[in-house]
């Protein structure tokens, strides 16, 4: 169905190639994933299917791509768009239209369709992708996860032969990123549609996956085969590394089936544990050691418990949205609400401390009735569905939104009266877009100018961007950087302050497992010199390896605060793979396990 | 029975996909509500107008983003009427008057500015002209509001001709520019208030300003890149003939149109000017239908001109006739007095028949699960 022959692309600013000599073939009906680090080409060879590289992006493309045997030489994108449908990265920049209807039927007019074929197909595509409720609605007021849909829906309408996909499940919550991927494995199966996928999280797509392309190699092949080499991979796959499964499972559930003798050595070590031989499964630098052990003893009772499998079932009956699941699964967790976790710090007075928190925008109430405390030297993850309400409990915390009720102080200060000047000295904030924060046309005038808002002495960001990027010079442009560095950057910035609360709003989004194992570096090191953190996640894998503490938000309440191994294993959709795979066992990461073996 | 049965046909239904309102009805609605309003000065008659303007919107407008304008209309509306004021009151007027309220102080101006009056005295008489007169202009910008408000105006682009389309899909791409812009700005603000800067000021507008266009630029080149890769500008082959015919169609119609008005407007060329410039419209809207031959693109379920369509598009006509007639029999009570100042009164037929805009509030199909109908169902 595409057909890559001795493919080079090569854009005019760049030295390198960004794809070197690439021989691919994509039979059709397949769903094949492309793998490899940030900044390998991925997006290049996606946008070479559908023409749109290099057409629309300039470079050089050498070597021949065909699509259902047409050319994408002698055929610009707007003639292939009856053979391939592309969504990008970003679905907020797919749209064309204002309304869910006319979006889902603009592909069709464009080609030229029959108006009763239209007709018909808006209205199978409506049911397919379950977005018959949402027909009439401005797509400005749908959430990420409805987006996502209505682009993939808006592509799929003229029937491409070929899905292209962009990282589609990365900017989702774990229940909606599983509705994209059903509707994904349907059109494959179903419709024997052609579907060629990017993603970073390799945790939630790879058991989809009928073939797996390794790049910068180039390499094709069944996804084990090739998990087995890649550099980049899931929990999944490095605790079958670890433990020398061979096939290397890909799911929660073939791994699950292999278990019972690594479960059994590690049973070994619990019990060693317990006797207070070795260290906690928690990680080095946990400030509270053996309480979270304690902690994630009782999450095993919960786990076994019953309520966890019927909650799931009863809760998945929400039509169309999917986020029933999380309704369901909470009622559980309502029980266990206050937290278990003593301070672990001997601090008496929290960092932060939010009393009856309530925040409205107009007629929604977007945070009610917030109670919530975070020690110095503790990492709380925020987790809940888009739109939750994270983000604007992170804006509260740093005065960009006044509370309507209740109070919140930080470091005993009223963010929202406090000036900023003041205030960047107590808690800092990295956005979900890290881009936001930096404005200057260097490293080091971003480095001067941080010094300056700060108060700080002169070189300070210089030395933490030193520390957290090695080996970025000084007069490199900000947009150049990746996405990782960029990050890092902005974390250096605000860091600039000293304050000793961070917080991140979905850090990991765009990042890939080793930018994210920095991150998770970078982080713990500042929570063990003191800096509570909060950070804003869909990432369960990161929560698992960060938090002390998950408190889980819905419908702007908090519906469960506790310990990590508490609250995170008693959720199916907040779990880690290690935990899914290893419980009833108190394990959230390979790294406790590796550390334990 | 057959009542019952008639009152259940007759009521308006709830508004969907299918039974939507034609988008030109609404405008044609408010711009009748509008050339009414040009027609008098009466602030009783003005405000009666604004008022059913104003009832139709509470009455049938959507939760869409685009129907939220109507406010911000009302408010450019007060806004014209305050500064029609304040110049009446700065630069005086040509109103005599004789109830003098107060004396600004006058600035003495050069003998070429004569005519020109900076300060000076104030009167009762021409204050009054000034909020009679901005009073109209609010008037007519509230309709055009309303109008924004109750039609999408995407799906009034869409009833464009073919050859036009593509020049409509840019204008509404270009439309949701705005709202995005001003996100950017929210955000990129929120984002300096982290590192610390005070937001306002020229300093901040400055250092946003640049991120904000670079962010419009990229959405802008990712929304061409999408409308690309979906099928925008694809076009069938035509024959070179019929191509060659629709640019001499369209080019000599533009020409014919250009030279008609000015035929029309110049004082000697009044009698060829007519005749040409409908020559002109005919020979354009020729080559425009020629053009359309060369997309390709269909429409997906255009709105229908039915009846609920006339009677909508009929209730503003309405209205604006009759205001044009009523200015024949009553213009001493559409134009109440300025000098001497006398007290408007509110004539009855022309309040009558401007009550006949009310009649889309009830015939134009109900829209769904807007919070005012529930929580008025609620009450009830």
């Amino acid at each position: 169905m595409i057909r890559f022959e001795n493919v080079s692309v090569r854009y005019e600013e760049e030295a390198e190639p960004t794809l070197r000599g690439l021989d691919l073939t994509v039979p059709e009906g397949e769903l094949v994933l492309l793998v490899g680090p940030s900044g390998v080409g991925k997006s290049t060879l996606l946008g070479a299917v559908s023409g749109l590289v290099p057409h629309f992006t300039g470079g050089t493309l050498t070597g021949r791509v065909t699509v259902d045997g047409r050319d994408t030489r002698t055929h610009p994108p707007r003639e292939l768009a009856d053979v391939v449908g592309t969504v990008g990265q970003d679905p907020s920049a797919h749209f064309v239209t204002d309304t869910v209807e006319d979006e889902l039927a603009y592909g069709m007019e464009s080609l030229g369709l029959a108006p009763a074929v239209m007709r018909r197909r808006v209205e199978e595509t409506l049911d397919l992708l379950g977005l018959a409720e949402l027909r009439d609605r401005p797509i400005a007021t749908l959430s990420g996860g409805q987006r996502q849909r209505v682009a993939i829906g808006s592509v799929l309408t003229p029937h491409p032969k070929v899905l292209v996909l962009d990282e589609p499940t990365s900017a989702l919550d774990p229940s909606a990123a599983e509705d994209v991927l059903a509707v994904l494995q349907r059109l494959v199966h179903d419709l024997g549609t052609t579907v060629l996928l990017a993603e970073h999280r390799l945790e939630r797509v790879v058991q989809y996956a009928d073939q797996v392309v390794l790049l910068p190699e180039g390499v094709m092949g069944a996804p084990a085969d090739i998990m087995a080499i890649s550099p980049v991979h899931p929990p999944v796959v490095s605790l079958g590394r670890l433990a020398g499964w061979d096939p290397l499972p890909l799911t929660v559930r073939d791994a699950r089936r292999r278990a019972g003798e690594l479960k059994e050595r590690l049973e070994g070590r619990l019990e060693e544990k317990s006797a207070g031989r070795v260290d906690s499964p928690r990680s080095a630098g946990s400030p509270e050691g053996e309480t979270s052990w304690d902690a994630a003893r009782s999450a095993r009772g919960a786990v076994s418990a019953p309520p966890a499998i019927e909650a799931r079932g009863s809760g998945g009956g929400a039509p169309g949205s999917g986020k029933g699941r999380g309704g369901g699964v909470l009622p559980f967790l309502r029980r266990r609400t206050r937290p278990t976790t003593p301070a672990p710090a001997t601090d008496p007075t929290p960092l932060v401390r939010a009393e009856g928190l309530g925040v409205r925008r107009g007629r929604v109430e977007a945070l009610r009735r917030i109670d919530l405390q975070v020690r110095a030297g503790e990492t709380v993850a925020l987790m809940g569905r888009n739109g939750a309400g994270k983000s604007t409990l992170l804006s509260t915390l740093v005065g960009m939104i006044a509370p309507t009720s209740g109070t919140v102080r930080v470091a005993g200060r009223t963010p929202h009266t406090t000036t900023p000047r003041e205030l960047i000295r107590q808690v800092g904030l990295v956005p979900q877009e890290p881009r936001d924060l930096l404005y200057a046309d260097t490293v080091a005038a971003e480095c001067a100018a941080a010094d300056a808002d700060a108060g700080a002495r002169p070189g300070t960001c210089r030395d933490l961007v030193s520390e957290l990027l090695p080996g970025v010079a000084d007069d490199t442009h900000p947009r150049d950087l990746s996405e990782g560095q960029r990050l890092a950057l902005a974390l250096a910035v605000v860091l600039t302050g000293r304050p000793p609360l961070l917080l991140l709003d979905e850090p990991t989004r765009g990042l890939d497992y080793a930018a994210k194992a920095r991150l998770v570096t970078h982080l713990r090191a500042l929570a063990a010199d003191g800096h509570a953190i909060v950070l804003a996640t869909h990432d369960v894998e990161l929560a698992a390896e960060l938090a002390h503490r998950v408190v889980i938000i819905a419908d702007g309440e908090v519906v469960a605060d506790g310990p990590t191994a508490e609250v995170v294993v008693s959720s199916p959709a907040f779990s880690p793979q290690v935990a899914k795979i290893l419980a009833p066992q108190p394990w959230l990461t390979v790294e406790q396990v590796e550390g334990a073996l | 029975m057959s009542p019952a049965l008639g009152r259940r046909t007759l009521t308006a239904p709830e508004a969907n996909r299918s039974n939507a309102l034609h988008a030109g009805a609404w405008w044609l609605w408010a711009l009748g509500l509008a050339v009414a309003a040009s027609r008098t000065t009466n602030p009783l008659l003005l405000g009666l107008l604004v008022g059913v303007a104003g009832y139709v919107v509470a009455a049938r407008r959507t939760d869409a983003p685009w129907a939220r304008s109507y406010g911000a209309f009302v408010k450019l509306g007060l806004f014209v009427v305050f500064l029609r004021v304040v110049f009446s009151l700065l630069l005086g007027s040509p109103i005599p008057g004789t109830h003098l309220l107060f004396t600004l102080p006058e600035v003495p101006l050069p003998e070429w500015a004569q005519g020109v009056r900076i300060g000076g005295r104030v009167s009762a008489e021409q204050l009054v002209f000034a909020l009679y007169d901005g009073a109209k202009l609010a008037t007519l910008l509230i309709c055009v509001g309303a109008a924004n408000a109750l039609a999408n105006p995407a799906r009034l682009l869409k009833s464009l001709p073919g050859a036009l389309y593509e020049a409509g899909v840019a204008v509404v791409v270009a439309m949701t520019f705005a709202p995005n812009m001003v996100a950017d700005v929210v955000r990129l603000r929120t984002a300096r208030r982290l590192r610390g800067r005070p937001t306002g000021g020229v300093r901040a507008v400055l250092q946003i300003g640049l991120p904000v266009l670079e962010g419009a630029l990229e959405r802008s080149i990712a929304v061409a890149a999408s409308m690309d890769a979906r099928g925008y500008g694809r076009t069938a082959q035509v024959p070179a003939s019929v191509r060659r015919t629709t640019n001499v169609l369209t080019l000599g119609g533009l020409l014919g149109v250009c030279a008609g008005s000015y035929g029309l407007l110049a004082a000697e060329g009044a009698g060829y000017g007519l005749p040409l410039l409908a020559a002109g419209l005919l020979a354009a809207m020729a080559g425009l239908r020629l053009g359309g031959l060369r997309t390709v693109r269909t429409r997906y379920r255009p709105d229908h001109w039915g009846v609920r369509a006339w009677l909508v598009a009929g209730s503003g006509v309405t209205v604006a006739v009759l205001m044009i007639w009523a200015n024949a029999y009553a213009p001493d009570a559409l134009h109440p007095g300025v000098v001497p100042l006398e007290a408007p009164e509110l004539p009855l037929w022309p309040a009558v028949s401007i009550l006949v805009g009310l009649l889309p509030a009830f015939v134009a199909p109900v829209p769904q699960d807007t919070v005012a109908v529930t929580v008025a169902k609620e009450d009830s």
